[in-house]
């Protein structure tokens, strides 16, 4: 506990070292094992793995700001799917004359609206760097300005988990209509290849699985190099204290901004990983439902935590590709089950929990001593 | 707008047309003149003539026994023009008897409208069409129905004679007129008298004046559009009479389709206001966030089904009552389920309220899942009684009377509720709960009792909401997700712990989103009110009507 | 605004309120308050409950906006129009009735937090500590005696230890003016006795406003009052002498 905080503590060290394992040890038991073999990974289960990552990057987004700021985003789910938006709109672009209608400019559900030329929100998706720009820039940008209106105004608690719940209700009901032009109700989806890489050959798919894990890696290390920062010590005293923070001088609604916009913008990222691996995005993605599972993601595994987050994300999923396996009709059920008992007997989650026990049963002989003095 | 005017007018509507009007008028006047003055004991020899016409299999026979028959006054006449009209008539060559066949293929003897067992359909004829014949046959029909016993035929045909303005049927319309002993089918034959009148140049200018008041009176979209024409073909007193007309006509209608427009959106927002102000009391009072509550509306819609099969299975007769039975039902079931939920989930999260939406959430997962495992994931029907189906019209508006029983029942449950917290000692405990938990627990008030009571009531008073809604959305386990964020939304608009501000919030929000539809269309409508929500929130943090002060700070 | 900017009474004060209303659905906080701070003075605020006193303190740490009135601090700055945060940065700080500490930070980042520092969210996230920062910290946590408690999370401290604490914060600040609401509620005699002494201390090189209920303490702090009533001032002056105002003890013990 003397002095400050360190940059890496250990379950930080563990959880990057699992994390780099995954990343070559995935496409080497993928690809370099034949099929046969007892340790081969089949297709689905690096795809399934690549999906938890996706989820666990954008949990570590929303720990950052509901366990260090005390900001509850219900709507974490509209910049996860608007930055899977962005890259399904450059792999719809990458199609070109192999659609349905061979065009060589619209994708083929614009040819099936009969609409002439490409809509302005689509100019630039041809490029990748330019989609991999608007997979940070419109979460980033979209967050920004709700950010700005919200804490501004000193929109907090339920409040602002309200307003943000209504944020991606009124996106989902915006992306269901086909005058918006990302594809109304099927979404996007036939995608072939990205940057010039089939996306179905087994090479795309543990390269995607790589590249996932590192960006929850690095997505962990800002969000850790934030949180111990002086800005995360202030964070941390908007959550506990809001106005005794205005007070002291310091501009809350400007931090509240900042790691909004920085938590979306990760959030986006993971969106735009989740896209290629799975195939497809539609407006579905944008149900209010989704943002408060991913909330609870970060409960499970301990909010304030970030590796807690990520813990939680991996763990749920695998919980419910396990059920809809084995008892579909439980698994609502088990869900819900799961949102009552963490809230009420875990709630600071696994990690939180754990650290607990481990300080409490790690500090008990000495904390004896300065008790007295402490009283006084 | 135009498209529920049009309906208003265009029921039923046998086309008149001009071309029929001509070839035949004067022969079916002739004719209806005859029946007229005799009405009902017609000579059987002058039936079997005119039906004998029919089986000669020539067309200006024919001809001559449709004229005929129009002025026969013959009971089965409507039934054989429709007939023929769909090739259905027939004739024995033999026997010169004459035949339709109904629409389930039955054989009926065109003289007695019975059945006609026993004749061979191998020996029977076509009654054979050309134009001229068609063009008779159309003319008998507009006739026929002028006359028609049926007072639906004879609105329907006057209807038509209104628009189509044709001079030719002139002398029908009057004569129509003057047999005719409904007040208000009268009316509508004095104004297509009139609409043929005005139209007529070669008619008297005071004539043409007085008939333009006929049709201003009628008032609505057809008689603006018939002003217009007349205005454009017309010149002198006339055309400003008929101008003026059509422009008062259609600001009055503007004016109506504002009415319509709010009574529409005061329907939406009672069914809002119905979905929130259960949770106006667990959210607005509270201050529980609870997700679960679209789920307490859904198994109010649940308990309404289930009265419903209950009452199919034991007691079909009291089925028109199965809304009353449901109510309290629904409100006890839900409202025990209610405080159930608080006892073992909500009061161990109080303080806390970004875990109870969690919980609360979870919950309402778990009784989805509940309901669909029990009930299936499908649609149930859910009947509607009798005072709940129909409508009547005010103005040109088509009201129906369920949706004004659901904004009849919304004000009720808004009213009682009200008195209920005004005016019950529960509702002053739970006003004192809520204001000051310490000082009401000192002096004496079980607070546990109250707050389990008042989510309870909370969560009572959603189902009750459910059984309303049961009667104008689909009945699935999913009905509570699509009313959950409407709700927090109103009740967020309207101010927190005022349940005035839920009922304006819920009505403005209602009207507003009527006046948008037509505009954006229903979808970018109510994104377009979403945002507007948002960024009012943003602006007024506390709502519409909030509460000021100190205590809110705390 | 018609200040005059030759106002004697304004420009050599370092806190000036004049004529400041304020309501809340119509119930009237503060009807026309005057008020008017020396540099370096200590000033104590009594009056019963709903007497404006935090509303006062609300109405000049920005938080609540005056209906009408000015406030100016230091004679120049209007501090009706700005808000929290830029008040914080300009010399003011505050402590709550309250304590408001940050739990989940250890005793040293509380004060960390409120040290004079570069504010901006871009300074918190990329900036370089001062090399002074340990030492400025440990002189605040000498003298609000917290020094043996400054790796303990401020959650754990006792009652009194936060309230020191959460003046050592706003010493942190090295504010111009500390206003502070009811220090020593809820404190042990002693712990009244070592804030009042904390707090004369304090005011040493600062300005001070002291709102408290507890006479004693008032009597031990040994300065000018200020008696607050329905909203005003009602009397102002040594407290002996307030005290023996026939309309301050009616106030107080009802008539």
């Amino acid at each position: 506990m003397q002095g400050k905080t360190p940059f890496l503590d250990t379950k930080g060290r563990v959880f990057l070292g699992i994390l780099a394992a995954a990343a070559v040890l995935t496409p080497l038991l993928f690809l370099a094992t034949p099929a046969g073999s007892s340790l081969h990974m089949p297709a689905y289960l690096v795809a399934l793995l690549g999906k938890y990552l996706c989820f666990a990057l954008l949990a570590v987004a929303l720990d950052l700001v509901w366990g260090y700021c005390g900001i509850l985003s219900l709507g974490h789910g509209a910049f996860f799917s608007l930055g899977g938006y962005a890259m399904g709109m450059y792999l719809m672009r990458q199609i070109g004359t192999r659609g349905v209608y061979a065009n060589p400019v619209l994708p083929d559900f614009m040819v099936f609206l009969n609409w002439k030329e490409l809509p302005i929100t689509w100019w630039g998706f041809n490029s990748f760097s330019y989609a991999m720009m608007m997979v940070l820039l419109v979460p980033g940008v979209l967050a920004f300005c709700f950010g700005w209106f919200a804490f501004r105004s000193r929109v907090t608690g339920v409040y602002l988990s309200i307003i943000t719940q209504a944020m991606t209700y009124a996106l989902l009901l915006s992306f269901f209509r086909n005058d918006m032009g990302f594809g109304g109700n099927n979404g996007l989806t036939d995608f072939k290849d990205i940057l010039g890489f089939n996306v179905q050959a087994d090479g795309t798919r543990a390269a995607l699985f790589s590249i996932s894990a590192i960006a929850l890696g690095l997505g962990y290390l800002i969000a850790r190099a934030v949180v111990t920062s002086k800005f995360g010590k202030v964070l941390i005293a908007i959550r506990d204290a809001e106005s005794r923070t205005r007070f002291i001088g310091y501009r809350v609604e400007t931090y509240k901004v900042a790691v909004f916009t920085l938590s979306a913008m990760m959030a986006g990222v993971a969106g735009a990983l989740y896209v290629p691996q799975v195939g497809i995005i539609n407006p579905s993605e944008f149900a209010p439902a989704n943002s408060i599972e991913a909330v609870i993601w970060v409960a499970v595994g301990g909010r304030g935590t970030l590796v807690g987050a990520a813990l939680g994300a991996v763990l749920v999923n695998f919980a419910r590709t396990w059920f809809t396996g084995a008892l579909p009709e439980l698994w609502l059920f088990a869900l819900g089950l799961l949102f009552i008992l963490v809230t009420l007997f875990l709630p600071k989650g696994i990690l939180g929990t754990a650290a607990e026990l481990t300080a409490r049963l790690r500090r008990k002989p000495p904390e004896d001593k300065p008790q007295p003095t402490a009283a006084e | 707008m135009t498209r529920l005017l049009g309906a208003a007018v265009s029921r039923v509507r046998v086309e008149l047309t001009r071309k029929a009007l001509k070839w035949g008028a004067a022969a079916v006047l002739f004719g209806l003149m005859g029946a007229a003055f005799q009405p009902v004991s017609l000579r059987a020899d002058t039936i079997d003539d005119v039906l004998a016409k029919f089986a000669t299999d020539r067309f200006p026979d024919t001809e001559k026994a449709i004229q005929d028959l129009a002025s026969s006054g013959l009971a089965t006449g409507p039934a054989m023009l429709e007939a023929l009209a769909a090739s259905q008539l027939y004739f024995d060559p033999i026997s010169k008897g004459v035949f339709l066949k109904d629409s389930s293929g039955a054989l009926i003897a065109a003289r007695t409208g019975v059945k006609a067992d026993g004749v061979p359909e191998a020996r029977l004829k076509k009654v054979r069409m050309n134009n001229s014949v068609r063009g008779a046959m159309q003319t008998a029909q507009g006739a026929l129905s002028l006359m028609s016993p049926d007072p639906a035929k004879r609105l329907s045909a006057a209807e038509s004679v209104f628009k189509s303005r044709d001079p030719a049927s002139l002398p029908l319309v009057q004569m129509a007129l003057e047999a005719e002993k409904d007040a208000r089918i009268r009316g509508v034959f004095e104004q297509a008298r009139a609409s043929i009148i005005a139209s007529d140049n070669s008619q008297d200018e005071i004539k043409r004046l007085d008939a333009l008041d006929v049709i201003k009176d009628r008032g609505d979209q057809d008689a603006a559009s018939l002003l217009s024409t007349i205005a454009a073909s017309s010149n002198g007193r006339v055309k400003a009479s008929a101008e003026d007309g059509a422009r008062a006509i259609q600001s009055r209608l503007a004016l109506w389709a504002h009415v319509q427009n709010i009574w529409y959106g005061l329907s939406l927002g009672s069914v809002l206001l119905l979905a929130a102000i259960g949770l106006a009391i667990t959210f607005g009072v509270m201050g529980i966030i609870n997700m679960a509550h679209g789920e307490m509306v859904m198994l109010g819609a649940y308990t309404t089904f289930v009265v419903q099969e209950w009452i199919r299975a034991h007691n079909p007769a009291l089925f028109n009552y199965s809304l009353l039975i449901a109510i309290p039902l629904a409100f006890v079931f839900t409202g025990f389920i209610g405080v159930v939920i608080e006892r073992t989930i909500i009061r161990f999260l109080y303080g806390r309220p970004l875990e109870t939406l969690l919980a609360t959430f979870g919950l309402s997962l778990m009784l989805q899942q509940a309901v669909r495992s029990i009930f299936g994931a499908n649609n149930r029907e859910v009947g509607a009684p009798a005072f709940m189906s129909g409508s009547f019209d005010f103005g040109p508006i088509a009201v129906t009377s369920g949706r004004m029983w659901i904004i009849v029942f919304a004000i009720a449950v808004f009213v009682g509720l009200l008195m209920l917290l005004r005016v019950t000692p529960f509702g002053l405990r739970m006003r004192a709960v809520t204001q000051n938990r310490r000082m009401a627990s000192a002096m004496g008030i079980d607070t546990n009792r109250v707050d389990a009571l008042a989510f309870g009531l909370g969560s009572g008073i959603a189902g009750i909401a459910g059984v309303a809604l049961s009667q104008i959305d689909n009945v699935s386990p999913n009905l509570g997700q699509s009313y959950i964020i409407d709700s927090f939304m109103v009740v967020v608009f309207g101010g927190v712990g005022n349940l005035w501000g839920t009922l304006v919030a819920a009505l403005s929000l209602g009207v507003a989103n009527k006046f948008l539809e037509p505009i954006a269309g229903a979808v970018l409508g109510k994104i377009l009110l979403l945002v507007f929500i948002i960024l009012f929130i943003q602006k007024r943090p506390r709502g519409l009507f909030a509460l000021k002060g100190r205590a809110v700070e705390a | 605004m018609s200040l005059a900017k030759d106002n004697p009474a304004l420009t050599s004060s370092v806190l000036y309120l004049d004529g400041v209303c304020v309501s809340f659905d119509g119930y009237k906080a503060l009807r026309g308050l005057s008020l008017t701070l020396e540099p370096g003075e200590m000033r104590a605020i009594i009056g019963p409950n709903g007497a404006g006193k935090t509303t006062m303190m609300d109405i000049i740490t920005g938080k609540t906006r005056p209906d009408e009135g000015d406030v100016y601090f230091n004679g120049v700055q209007d501090l009706t129009k700005l808000d929290e945060a830029a008040i914080a940065e300009l010399g003011i700080g505050r402590k709550f009735q309250k304590p408001t500490v940050f739990e989940s930070h250890t005793v040293e980042d509380n004060i960390l937090l409120a040290l004079k520092a570069p504010r901006g969210a871009l300074a918190t996230l990329f900036g370089k500590p001062p090399k002074d920062e340990r030492a400025r910290i440990d002189r605040i946590l000498e003298t609000t005696r917290l020094k043996d408690h400054r790796a303990r999370l401020a959650a754990d401290l006792s009652h009194g230890q936060k309230q020191w604490l959460e003046i050592g914060m706003l010493l942190a600040q090295d504010p111009k003016l500390l206003l502070v609401d009811e220090p020593v509620a809820g404190m042990t005699d002693a712990e009244t006795a070592q804030t009042a002494e904390l707090l004369r201390e304090i005011a040493k090189d600062h300005s001070v406003v002291v709102v408290e209920h507890d006479m004693t303490f008032v009597r031990d702090l040994g300065v000018k009052v200020t008696v607050l009533h329905e909203g005003s001032v009602l009397a102002e002056g040594p407290l002996d002498v307030v005290s023996a105002d026939p309309r301050v003890i009616e106030v107080y013990l009802g008539r």
